[in-house]
């Protein structure tokens, strides 16, 4: 049985998910209501996410901002499947994330989500293209290895290890590890994070590259307002909510921003 | 407490699951430790006191028949503190209701006062009355095995003549702690009984009144045993002594001591590969501990601790350890130690007591031993520690390099899915370990092979020594060397199928400074019943005029060879002294032999065709009708039957392999269980990262598991054959450090053995990889993602 039509089941028909077709450009892909998120440490709750309201939808790059511990990188990660609100629902196109069980959420991440990270998370034991080719192995569509490195650049880096490679190629790696799938969304937690600037503008440029020609529904979080002008919108978060939603009538190129 | 010290019970408890396992290594070491050092302690010292107590003798001799007045000369030799003569009679006995034959060694006691040397210990009962001619003391094995108490009567047929008995006492003597028929291979508490009655009585019924054929003699502290044995030998000669020799040589307590030599070993080889195991497992996980710990080590520098107290820091973790392995040892072994002890009491030895002691020198043994080897086992790893500089601790450690696995290299790559080239990559880039951590799962499968290995080696040499060398049903000795007659009358007995006579003589072997106390046995050269087997176990012919030595005798307590000139002392008759070539080496199990055809040693004896007794093949289901028959005429002194021996044998070892099945599988389970465990927990925590960042991608649970426990499963199935080799190297230790001339183990290994040492291995994986699956599960995958390792 298809994973996700489990954890739907009850709000939608039945149906494998590998037979969604992806969202058309413009179309709804993520919906949340009154998301909220505590998390308890000991016997101090701390709410990270306090009612978010929200909609995304195919083919943009959205930039989430905010200060650390503003509660972007929670709602991410609710989104991407890897956290679950405590209150509130989020659904990805027409089944409802909240309340579905961890198997079905590895199934969605797996099929349907690229993560890229801070700090890059490759396998130390795999070269560039088994990295890459770790993903694509479990994935039903993607596209090979090489041709995922040619997008962000590294067509000449296929077989070296990430500890042969600078942090910018191996971000870029990761990049290619993510939308070598083909996926519907690609959700990146501080990509340049650990990047200097210029290695930074490289990574974005191949993260506008993938938005671009695979009309991925991208979502970057920073806490860099430098970075924001790459988007079609920029949501700011401060302290569990939405204080502010921007639409960027012209987007800059990745490579011509600065910080 | 310390703020550091804090941390140590933190740390601890933070990798308790870990830390248990490695206790848990170490406990198996302690425990065999203790249980063998214990046991051993126990056993010397209940029999000194008892060889103390119930005064054991010094010297032993055996003659034909000297008047009582030759005590006095023998007390006369220097250094003889007491002499005690003795009539020694073998004979028959009867039991009601059990039809099998019944052989016995019926003793003097001094009438109207304790023996002087060997005196006995009741279990129930009293002596003898002086003037009471049919009262007899009978050993414990012998009354137990038939449920005898005083007041039961018994029948012995002493001299030819039945005599009916009644037992007044149930006793064990320091003689007999180890009792097995003289000729029989394996204690048969059934079948064989030592008794003790008046002296008058038995000298009366044996017809040696005012003579003895035995003698015991205690010396004086400090005097040389030989000498007074030489003047012994010089004395007795003429009265047909047959040898006199020292206790060292005396039956039961050499095979107490060969014991007592074999608990030393256990106590020494499986402590050293539990400790060795322990050792490389603390290795990796403080390595492990003060890699993940690097900025906590910076930071303490920073503010001022030395290098000595972060290394005495992790020490101090170290050998908290080891405290709490030594702990559980201790007792585990105490525990172990009373079970083998009651073991070697109910089946083996029969002292009248058994002091089990846990002397406070064990256990500082077992602490020290354990300590030295957890602390060097953690050496580097601290030292690292101590040499981490702050400011090289406060920034990452330089990531690890993989490569391409051999497998790849060589182009088998496009086979390979990514998980599994993690999984190669991952053993390649760590050899060492990945070679230690085999070894140490192949350790418990080499373990469990040992403590089943006995079971599989008696079965072999059981079905050597009576289904290939000595086939007879009933081996039949005469009272005294018999005319070749005495075998056409057994022939023709009802029920007897074939017969094959044979003389064996007492004999002292020499060559060159070599000696050896044995007995020369001429065999049928085309015997059917009994045979000499060669290296390869199949029956060889015993060449005329010379003699064919078993192989342990030859090489390693005579050193001749085929071709040398041994010098046989026949120890019988006129004592004579012969030069006999060594003509060939035969393979035997149990006991050492001179053989030779029957006719070379009547030749070489100068007698005619005479035999000592004969092997005889029955009809099945005649057995109880030869047995009365023979038992009836006087001539026939002893009768010992294969088949009822071997059933019996098994019956007392049965305990003993239960017992060290039982300790086996629980310290290879523990050991199996600690290095799995460990590497598992060791590779979690290095490799946790990438697999929740993994799973982040959409592995599932099962996949990441895959990576992981294919790793250990891939290690395991390489340490199962490897494990064999360990297995067969430590058996094949055992059986050059048992090897003595009382047994050789032979070193076979049975097919079930291997799977059983495999089968501990795959369980001891498996719940490992259990507990591991249930930690993956909880693996967090949001914090992965914001922390660099």
């Amino acid at each position: 049985m298809g994973g996700i039509s489990r954890f739907a089941a009850g709000t939608v028909s039945a149906g494998d998910v590998h037979r969604y077709e992806p969202a058309a450009a413009g179309g709804r892909v993520f919906s949340a209501r009154g998301l909220t998120k505590v998390y308890k440490m000991g016997e101090v709750e701390v709410p990270a996410l306090r009612g978010i309201d929200l909609e995304l939808v195919a083919g943009e790059l959205v930039v989430l901002l905010g200060p650390s511990g503003s509660g972007k990188s929670t709602l991410l990660n609710i989104l991407g499947g890897l956290d679950t609100p405590t209150s509130g629902e989020v659904w990805y196109l027409d089944h409802q994330l909240t309340g579905a069980t961890e198997n079905d959420l590895t199934r969605f991440r797996r099929e349907h989500v690229g993560f890229v990270f801070q700090f890059y998370n490759l396998i130390p034991s795999l070269t560039a293209r088994e990295n890459v080719a770790a993903v694509t192995e479990i994935a039903t569509a993607p596209m090979r290895p090489e041709e995922a490195l040619q997008m962000v650049g590294l067509g000449d880096r296929l077989d070296h290890f990430p500890a042969q490679m600078s942090g910018g190629e191996q971000q870029r790696v990761a990049i290619a590890r993510a939308i070598a799938k083909k996926p519907a969304v690609l959700l990146c937690d501080e990509p340049t994070g650990a990047l200097d600037s210029q290695t930074g503008v490289v990574v974005l440029e191949a993260l506008e590259n993938a938005n671009r020609t695979l009309g991925t529904l991208t979502v970057l979080i920073t806490h860099n307002a430098g970075i924001a002008d790459m988007a079609n919108r920029v949501i700011r978060l401060s302290d569990g909510h939405i204080v502010d939603i921007r639409t960027n009538a012209t987007r800059k190129a990745a490579r011509e921003l600065s910080w | 407490m310390r703020a550091l010290d804090l941390k140590l019970f933190r740390d601890l408890w933070a990798m308790r699951g870990q830390v248990l396992a490695i206790a848990a290594v170490i406990m198996g070491g302690v425990a065999t430790l203790v249980m063998s050092l214990s046991t051993y302690d126990s056993l010397v010292i209940t029999r000194d006191r008892f060889y103390r107590d119930y005064r054991f003798a010094d010297a032993f001799v055996n003659l034909k028949r000297a008047p009582e007045s030759v005590a006095a000369r023998l007390a006369a030799i220097p250094g003889v503190e007491r002499v005690e003569t003795r009539v020694r009679a073998g004979v028959k006995l009867e039991v009601a209701g059990f039809t099998d034959p019944i052989t016995g060694l019926l003793f003097s006691l001094p009438d109207g006062t304790e023996p002087l040397l060997n005196t006995l210990h009741f279990k129930r009962g009293r002596w003898v009355q002086p003037d009471n001619t049919d009262e007899v003391v009978v050993s414990d094995t012998f009354a137990d095995a038939h449920r005898l108490n005083p007041g039961d009567k018994i029948s012995a047929i002493i001299n030819g003549k039945r005599k009916q008995l009644t037992i007044v006492g149930v006793a064990v003597s320091p003689e007999y702690v180890y009792q097995i028929a003289p000729g029989s291979m394996f204690p048969d508490f059934k079948r064989y009984g030592v008794l003790w009655m008046g002296r008058n009585a038995l000298g009366a019924a044996y017809g040696m009144k005012g003579a003895f054929n035995n003698a015991t003699l205690s010396l004086t502290p400090g005097t040389p045993v030989q000498e007074v044995i030489d003047r012994m030998d010089a004395l007795l000669g003429t009265y047909g002594g047959t040898g006199a020799y020292a206790r060292k040589d005396q039956f039961s307590n050499r095979f107490i001591n060969e014991e007592l030599n074999q608990l030393q070993i256990t106590a020494t080889i499986f402590p050293a590969i539990f400790l060795g195991v322990a050792a490389f497992l603390l290795n990796v996980v403080v390595g492990r501990l003060v890699a993940l710990q690097r900025e906590q080590i910076a930071i303490l520098k920073a503010f001022g601790y030395s290098g000595l107290a972060i290394g005495g820091h992790y020490v101090k973790l170290v050998m908290l350890l080891v405290l709490l392995g030594v702990a559980g040892g201790v007792a585990l072994g105490a525990w172990f130690g009373q079970g083998l002890s009651n073991v070697y009491m109910e089946t083996t030895f029969r002292f009248p007591y058994l002091d089990y002691r846990l002397e406070t020198g064990v256990i500082l043994i077992a602490l020290a031993v354990s300590a030295v080897a957890a602390v060097s086992g953690t050496l580097f790893a601290v030292h690292r520690a101590i040499r981490l500089t702050p400011a090289e601790g406060m920034r990452a450690e330089t990531p690890a390099l993989y490569r391409a696995t051999v497998f790849e290299r060589i182009g088998l790559q496009r086979w390979f899915t990514q998980p599994t080239r993690m999984i190669l990559r991952n053993i390649e880039r760590r050899p060492v370990k990945s070679l230690l951590t085999v070894f140490g799962i192949a350790c418990a499968c080499g373990l469990m092979m040992v403590g089943n290995y006995q079971k599989g080696a008696i079965d072999f040499m059981v079905d050597v020594q009576f289904r290939q060398a000595s086939r007879e049903d009933l081996a039949v000795t005469f009272i005294e060397p018999t005319g070749s007659r005495a075998l056409h009358e057994l022939q023709a007995l009802p029920g007897v199928r074939h017969v094959e006579g044979f003389r064996d003589v007492p004999a002292i072997l020499r060559f060159q400074h070599y000696s050896y106390r044995s007995a020369v046995y001429g065999i049928q050269p085309e015997g059917e019943l009994h045979r000499s087997l060669n290296a390869a176990l199949q029956p060889i012919r015993v060449p005329p005029d010379g003699v064919v030595l078993t192989e342990h005798l030859a090489r390693e307590i005579l050193h001749v060879k085929p071709g040398d000139l041994l010098t046989v002392e026949v120890l019988e008759g006129s004592r004579p002294v012969r030069q006999v070539p060594v003509l060939g080496i035969t393979q035997q199990y149990l006991g050492v032999s001179a053989y030779m055809q029957q006719d070379s040693l009547n030749a070489l004896l100068r007698e005619g065709n005479v035999v000592s007794g004969a092997y005889l093949d029955l009809d099945p289901g005649m057995e109880s009708t030869v047995y009365a028959e023979l038992h009836k005429r006087p001539r026939v002194l002893g009768m010992i039957a294969n088949a009822a021996a071997v059933r019996s044998f098994y019956d007392t070892i049965g305990e003993f392999v239960l017992f060290y099945n039982m300790v086996a599988t629980l310290l290879a389970g523990s050991i199996g269980f600690g290095v799995v465990y460990n590497s598992a927990r060791l590779a979690l925590s290095e490799r946790g990262r990438e697999l929740a960042s993994l799973r982040v991608l959409g592995f599932t649970h099962g996949e990441i598991a895959y990576i992981l426990l294919g790793e250990l499963g891939l290690l395991t199935l390489i340490a199962i054959p490897l494990g064999f080799l360990v297995g067969v190297g430590l058996c094949g230790i055992l059986v050059l450090a048992f090897t003595n001339d009382l047994y050789r183990l032979p070193l076979i290994i049975e097919p079930s053995n291997y799977a059983l040492g495999a089968t501990v291995v795959v369980i001891s994986a498996l719940v490992s990889g259990l507990l591991v699956w249930y930690r993956l599960g909880r693996l967090d995958l949001v914090a992965v993602l914001k922390t660099r390792e």
